[in-house]
């Protein structure tokens, strides 16, 4: 594997969550769901840990509201 | 123009309840997205037609210049639109006709009972009832997957969540058509079920409102509105009425496109029985390729999108289908991949009106396909030729004869 340059933060915005649920199905490791159905991130610092970084991506690119952002920081 | 004259154009007289259409829609967007992609019609009432996913996602988001008070394709009739309930609450399925912010919190009274935790507990009793609906036919060889096994599942869950009866089952099932498939055609029957599902859950309201239960009915009748008061019982029934429009015809026609497509593709009934991992993306292209459900919105403001200039009283046609078909959204959109990784699909709508029902829609989905596929792994369409499939508002197979 490729040496890892930086950390892989996810965040939801909730402003854009409709609570379609699919980043909760894709990847519960990293993102849980409220009452309402509106994502919000396990830790809270949004972190990925390496081994879950195709999960957090398959999340985001499943996402129809376009509210997941994955950032290299 | 008549509104069932044959289609000249596409382009500029598009018919989404043409026979052709239902049967095919998919090569008509595919025309369209190259030469006119926003289709326009005056039958019935002027409306529009996207066919790209970008567009249908911009015009989910514009509330409230796209209002939803009248939120299917075909207007309510003239004689519904004159009655005194209609010109008090309109259409009167909130969350669905309504905009915010009656929108938001009728919605927000909904969301607790569906989230996917919320929808779990009910795995079991579909599980349950999906077997003994096979029990009823399997010995014979053949069944209707259609009327004997997709339809039966989703009014009997409605009816467990409401705390109805399960024996108002079909009768379910016929208004709700009556309202959505028949009735698009036929403003009486439309008008005349419409009062049926009505004055059925009026009584049924009067009745729980001195026998509470925990029942999505009782819920309702305990909370309040946004002053504080309970809640008007019109909205009430209004939005008991939308549990079953919304949450039967729909869920019912992904379950047996989802059978359709098994029988008629071996390749991909087998790859589904020998890999159970498969069933994520499965569900999700199901409901891309085959989505069901198509709405509509009304304009209340000019708008100005792209070359097109809409005006109040305009309808726009929600086309999630045809966004789930642009290639310009996905790969290949044409062929269903049942491993697609990537499928930002919108058949559960985008926006603030996001089916609320989505994850139990996909529960049902999940427990029918798989229980079937469990036992009756080996099926086929017998006789393709008559398999007969209703749409224009929502859109899936309704006579569907297998044989195993
Ligand atoms: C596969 C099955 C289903 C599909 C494809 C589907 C599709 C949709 C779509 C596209 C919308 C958006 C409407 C709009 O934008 O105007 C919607 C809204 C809605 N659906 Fe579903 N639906 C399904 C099943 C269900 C079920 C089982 C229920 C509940 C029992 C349900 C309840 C609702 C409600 C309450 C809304 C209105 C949400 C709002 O306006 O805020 N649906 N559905
Ligand atoms: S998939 Fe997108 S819209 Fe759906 S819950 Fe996750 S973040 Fe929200």
């Amino acid at each position: 594997m490729m040496e890892r340059s930086a950390a892989v933060k996810l965040r939801v915005d909730q402003e854009k969550c409709q609570g379609h649920n699919r980043c909760y199905m894709l990847a519960p490791e990293l993102i849980d769901v409220d009452d309402m159905g509106t994502a919000f991130e396990r830790n809270e610092d949004g972190s990925v840990p390496a081994e879950l970084e195709e999960k957090a991506q398959l999340a985001a690119d499943n996402c129809p509201e376009f509210a997941i952002v994955i950032s290299e920081d | 123009m008549a509104d069932t004259q044959p289609v000249n154009d596409w382009a500029t007289d598009f018919d989404i309840l043409d026979e052709g259409y239902i049967a095919d829609p998919f090569t008509v967007w595919e025309d369209l997205r190259g030469r006119c992609p926003i289709a326009h019609t005056e039958r019935r009432e002027s409306a529009f037609l996207p066919t790209k996913y970008d567009d249908v996602q911009a015009f989910s988001k514009m509330v409230p210049e796209l209002s939803s008070a009248d939120p299917l394709v075909i207007a309510a009739p003239e004689a519904i639109q004159q009655t005194e309930h209609f010109k008090k609450y309109g259409a009167n399925s909130p969350p669905i006709s309504s905009d915010p912010p009656e929108q938001v919190w009728t919605r927000r009274l909904l969301l607790p009972h569906f989230t996917p935790k919320a929808v779990e507990p009910h795995r079991q009793y579909t599980e349950e009832l999906c077997n003994e609906l096979i029990d009823g036919f399997i010995e014979t060889g053949e069944a209707d997957a259609a009327g004997q096994y997709a339809q039966q599942i989703p009014p009997r869950l409605i009816a467990k969540m409401l705390g109805v009866d399960e024996s108002m089952t079909d009768d379910f099932t016929y208004w709700v058509r009556a309202v959505l498939e028949l009735g698009l055609a036929d403003p009486e029957l439309r008008m005349k079920y419409r009062d049926v599902i009505r004055q059925f859950f009026r009584d049924t309201v009067a009745e729980r409102r001195d026998n509470p239960g925990d029942d999505l009915i009782s819920h309702f009748l305990a909370a309040t509105d946004p002053d504080g008061n309970p809640i008007d019982p019109e909205i009430v029934i209004g939005m008991c009425n939308l549990q079953l429009v919304a949450g039967i015809d729909t869920t019912w026609s992904s379950i047996g496109s989802a059978l359709w497509h098994l029988g008629s593709n071996p390749s991909d009934r087998q790859r589904l029985a020998a890999d159970e991992s498969l069933y994520p993306t499965a569900l999700e292209e199901f409901l891309r390729f085959y989505s069901p459900v198509t709405m509509a919105r009304v304009v209340t403001e000019n708008v100005d999108y792209n070359d097109v200039s809409m005006c109040p009283g305009d309808k726009v046609i929600m086309n999630f289908p045809g966004a789930n078909h642009d290639p310009d959204a996905f790969e290949n959109p044409h062929e269903f991949q049942i491993d697609r990784k990537v499928n930002r699909h919108v058949a559960f709508g985008a926006g603030i009106h996001r089916c609320a029902g989505s994850n139990l829609a996909r529960m049902e989905m999940d427990v029918a396909i798989k229980t079937w596929m469990k036992r009756i792994p080996e099926f086929e369409v017998s006789k393709p030729d008559e398999v007969t499939w209703a749409g224009g508002q929502v859109r899936g197979p309704r006579y569907l004869p297998v044989t195993f």
